[in-house]
């Protein structure tokens, strides 16, 4: 996956020499290292093809030099021995993965080129070019990527994380459309294609009329299949919006299981001496048995994952593991059926996603969201690599017609079946599938390496003409990743597709698509008409009622709301946190988690999080907060406090709004820090009677509104230890009502609202009700702050009940 | 069903020109309306006590308010009315008809902001055409399940939508103002990018399936 780098620009000469230099280096990096530690031990690689020649020169040649020669002489200790055979495969796995990723690296330091072409393009170029240096330097044929290596370990890592960012609700509701393009859409490609050639071979003149039917329909099943790999490299730097982009995303993943079960069926057809009807249906059976069966499996799989993780809290550390074992464990039961593998890591990662996250702990959402995409980047560059390399072989059979005839058709059914898929389909269809929309699903039709793997698992006595179809599978891959990935990022500015707008999710939003879900459910019900929201809701109760108990720990599943609320507010606090500033609030997010009545045992996993966090800050603790000691949580201020740091976090998360939508006036949005001197006390004015402390203005008790005031009549111009970057909030907490305030900075500015101590009212008023507004909270753990360079004023015991003195 | 007075075919063409439904889609919403007023010509409020599957919406009231609501019958005043004929009925459904684009601009960008109007007056519940914070937060209260969540996290979740409206409306004004609640005009703004007028539209069938499902 590409990966956005904000790399430095290159400029200038030296870098550029540099830059070439470090290229060359790449290429030959590999290419000398091995021969020359083959050389000193003999084995073939274990990339070769099992049916390439192997290298037989290195044979016989077997250097040890610690082997025992003859038996008359000791050999001498030697000092210093070489001992290539003991490493090598690692040896060389990890050499591809080093030069993959260095490619990588090498791209995004060389901006200007990537704009242009897709990093997929530079890949295969540079493969090309390691696969030619190494066929020109040894004179044997590079090593190809077997098919195994491809599907069983490079594919997944691509698939699963797919699967596990899918966005769900987009993909369910277009699941009808997407299934449509993927299983019609591929059946119509392979007969049209495969029709068509066969029509052509039959022509005498192309000297290809060897070929019989049933070969040409293997042939066409392979061809016809679009490519996630090269699909997911392509548009996922055009940014088309949504909905094209799960369009035809969706359709390159499902229609695999057309593709194996129309390939598998083919394949032993053509093995058959003779064919009987029966067969015709055990084939069509077969294409119901791997799709239906591959998505059960997914299921299962994905069910047992997320059930496991309902006990893993006190082995946080693997939770992780249990997501990807389960998930490739999915992969692999599938492929064993021969079942769609694709469509199992799919069903299993989307079914899991749900409830281990929910299960899990943070670090382990992160370590499996980084893990997933480095797997994935890595995987995806090693193939296209692969695919480079592979191309320089010995193998090829040109024959212009094939080739082009093939290129031709393939284009030609392509267009052919987007227009008139999308003609039926759009009858069916409330959002249109546009013209444009069309061309980009049908110019976006790649392929990739899985039919590039496909081609090469076919059995040579059955296909004699195999070299034929490697060269022509090879010639449309590079035609569609090189030409139309390249352009399309020009179509698609000229042609002014709508782009996808990539703008943070906000709380209001979720808010407004959960009632409006319920409004349309509601109104569909009063009309009593079925529709397909029926089936979403009636999913939804089941996944709440009966999956959601099983496979989640804890009491009830969360909603979709609050957790996107406490997503939100961790995001914020750990920016926060990293950005060095103000951290109190990163707690809250745990303080949120925990219904502040009931105390629960934080687990030290969570409380050394904590810690980092506040460790990493360097904020100035207000010396009269109160530390909060969350193992302690004295009741009546529960509450209260809970507020205070959920409105602290709003204060953050307007400037993350602000900055985002750009309407910062100057000033720094981001935290504040809290004023350094102790007693930076702001003295309590004469407020309103109930509330602990006013910004100033008046406060409007009968409408709950949020008042964004400037501060400079605040109070806190008058504090004279104030510093000036101030910011206020103030809870003004009624005996019953709680309203919400912000206030400004005096400079005028709109800076992040920042909790600021309330303090107690005047004396006059009831001491309890005065320091259970006290809201702020510092959330330290039990024991001291390492970073205890304020100055110390906690005479109090209680840390949460602070006056003011 | 209970004896069913029938529309006559001048009614039906009435209706038919009001609201843009078809004949045959209002003979099968008159059919459902007698069904859920055991025959009545005119619904009440407990009359969507007969729509089963209603009972598990969370936002049952404010579903069955809309469609007692005057706003959207068309009356001027924003009181509620107590007892709904067929025709309130489907005024009420024609705001989730569904709008070909082949119709001109305006009047595309009519319904539209028509429908987003209904929506907003389900969430303002007095009628004073502001979303309010308090609003927000009965809101979110019935939106999430009471087992899960406290009065806290819900009107804390409201505390920062009003935030985020207030920075996305707010944004270029003045910090000196009170932001008193969402007008319409913020929440076109707000709804600008979700599309959901895109989405509010039910499909009424040509042909009565009410037999062959279940209730």
């Amino acid at each position: 996956m590409t990966m956005g780098g904000g790399s430095p620009r290159i400029t200038g000469k030296p870098c550029r020499t540099s830059l070439r230099v470090y290229f060359i280096l790449l290429a030959c990096f590999p290419n000398v290292f091995m021969p020359a530690a083959a050389a000193a031990s003999g084995n073939s690689t274990t990339f070769s093809n099992p049916e390439t020649v192997s290298s037989g020169q290195h044979q016989d040649s077997n250097h040890y030099y610690g082997s025992t020669t003859s038996a008359s002489q000791d050999e001498r200790l030697s000092v210093f021995s070489l001992n290539y055979y003991h490493v090598q495969v690692p040896f060389e796995i990890t050499l591809w993965i080093v030069l993959a990723s260095l490619a990588k690296v090498g791209f995004h330091l060389f901006h200007k080129l990537s704009t242009y072409v897709p990093e997929s393009c530079l890949l295969i170029i540079i493969g090309l070019l390691v696969g030619g240096i190494i066929f020109g330097a040894e004179v044997r044929s590079p090593p190809v990527m077997s098919t195994d290596v491809f599907f069983l370990y490079l594919l997944p890592p691509i698939i699963l994380d797919a699967g596990y960012f899918m966005p769900g609700r987009l993909f369910f509701e277009n699941i009808g459309t997407i299934l449509w393009y993927a299983v019609i859409g591929t059946i119509w490609n392979i007969a049209g294609i495969s029709l068509s050639l066969y029509g052509i071979c039959q022509i005498q003149v192309f000297q290809l009329s060897d070929i019989t039917l049933l070969q040409i329909l293997v042939f066409g099943s392979l061809i016809s299949a679009v490519d996630p790999v090269a699909v997911l490299a392509v548009f996922e730097e055009i940014h088309v919006n949504e909905q094209l982009h799960i369009l035809v995303f969706g359709e390159s993943l499902l229609n695999d299981a057309v593709t194996v079960a129309l390939y598998h069926s083919f394949k032993e057809l053509c093995q058959m001496r003779t064919i009987i009807a029966v067969d015709i249906f055990a084939a069509i059976a077969q294409f119901f048995v791997v799709s239906i069966g591959g998505v059960v499996v997914g299921i299962i799989y994905g069910f047992v994952a997320a059930f496991t993780t309902r006990f893993t809290q006190n082995v946080r550390i693997i939770e992780p593991l249990f997501v990807f074992l389960f998930s490739y464990l999915s992969y692999l039961t599938a492929e064993m059926f021969h079942m769609s593998g694709i469509m199992a890591l799919i069903a299993c990662s989307m079914s899991m996603k749900r409830y281990v996250e929910e299960n899990i702990s943070m670090k382990s959402s992160t370590t499996i969201k980084y893990f997933m995409k480095m797997w994935s980047s890595v995987s995806e560059t090693l193939i296209f690599i692969f695919l480079g390399v592979s191309t320089v072989t010995e193998k090829h059979e040109w024959n212009w017609a094939f080739v082009c005839f093939t290129l031709l058709f393939c284009l030609l059914w392509r267009a052919l079946g987007v227009l008139v898929l999308t003609w039926i389909i759009n009858k069916f269809r409330k959002l249109l599938v546009t013209r444009k929309d069309q061309f980009i699903i049908a110019y976006g039709g790649l392929r990739g390496a899985i039919c590039f793997s496909l081609v090469f698992l076919l059995p040579s006595h059955v296909f004699p003409r195999k070299n034929l179809f490697i060269t022509a599978t090879i010639v449309i891959i590079f035609f569609t990743v090189f030409i139309q990935g390249m352009t399309i990022r020009p179509l698609v500015a000229f042609l002014e597709v709508k782009k996808s707008n990539q703008q943070r999710p906000t709380v209001g939003e979720e808010i407004h698509i959960r009632l409006f879900d319920h409004v349309l459910a509601g109104v569909v019900d009063v009309c009593g008409q079925w529709s397909h929201h029926n089936l979403r809701d009636k999913a939804r109760k089941f996944d709440r009622s009966y999956l959601a108990k099983l496979l989640i720990r804890g009491k009830e599943p969360k909603n979709s709301i609050v957790a996107l609320y406490k997503k939100l507010e961790l995001k914020h606090a750990i920016e926060m946190a990293e950005s060095g500033e103000l951290s109190k609030v990163s707690s809250s997010a745990s303080l949120l988690g925990k219904i502040p009545k009931e105390v629960q045992n934080i687990s030290s996993d969570e409380l050394k999080n904590m810690k980092e966090i506040l460790a990493k800050s360097l904020y100035r603790i207000r010396q009269r907060a109160p530390s909060y000691n969350r193992h302690s949580l004295p009741r009546e201020t529960a509450e209260n406090q809970v507020k205070e740091i959920l409105i602290r976090r709003h204060g953050s998360l307007r400037d993350s709004m602000r900055s985002t939508t750009r309407a910062r006036k100057s000033g720094a949005v981001k935290s504040r820090p809290f004023p350094q001197s102790q007693s930076a006390r702001i003295p309590s004015r004469a407020p309103k009677r109930n509330t602990a402390f006013t910004v100033g203005e008046d406060i409007n008790s009968e409408t709950e509104s949020l008042q964004l005031r400037n501060l400079s009549q605040s109070i806190i111009g008058s504090g004279s230890r104030q510093s000036p970057n101030r910011m206020e909030w103030t809870n003004e907490v009624k005996a019953e009502d709680s309203r919400s305030n912000s206030g400004r900075d005096e400079g005028g500015r709109r800076q992040a609202l920042m909790p600021r101590v309330r303090f107690s009212q005047p004396e006059s008023q009831d001491c309890e009700s005065g320091r259970n507004r006290q809201g702020f909270v510092e959330i330290a753990p039990a024991d001291q702050i390492e970073e205890d360079t304020h100055e110390e004023d906690h005479e109090i015991d209680d840390p949460l009940l602070r006056k003011p003195k | 069903m209970g004896a069913s007075p029938s529309l006559s075919a001048r009614e039906i063409r009435n209706l038919a020109d009001s609201t843009s439904f078809s004949s045959e889609q209002i003979e099968i919403l008159h059919r459902r309306f007698l069904h859920l007023t055991d025959g009545k010509t005119t619904m009440s409020r407990n009359s969507f006590d007969n729509v089963p599957d209603l009972d598990t919406n969370p936002i049952k009231s404010r579903i069955v308010n809309a469609f007692f609501d005057g706003r959207n019958l068309g009356l001027r005043s924003k009181e509620r009315v107590d007892e709904i004929t067929f025709e309130n009925f489907l005024t009420t459904l024609s705001f989730f008809q569904h709008v070909e684009d082949t119709h001109p601009k305006e009047d595309l960008e009519f319904c539209k902001v028509e429908k987003l109007k209904f929506l907003f007056r389900m969430y303002d519940t007095n009628g004073d055409g502001k979303i309010t914070l308090e609003e927000l937060r009965e809101i979110v209260d019935e939106l999430l399940s009471k087992k899960t969540t406290t009065d806290l996290t819900s009107s804390s979740i409201a505390d920062a939508a009003m935030l985020e409206a207030a920075n996305i409306c707010m944004g270029q004004t003045e910090t000196d103002e009170q932001y008193d609640g969402i007008t319409f005009t913020d929440f076109l703004q707000i709804m600008r990018d979700l599309k959901i007028e895109s989405k509010m539209h039910v499909r009424f069938l040509q042909m009565d399936t009410t037999a062959m499902c279940t209730q």
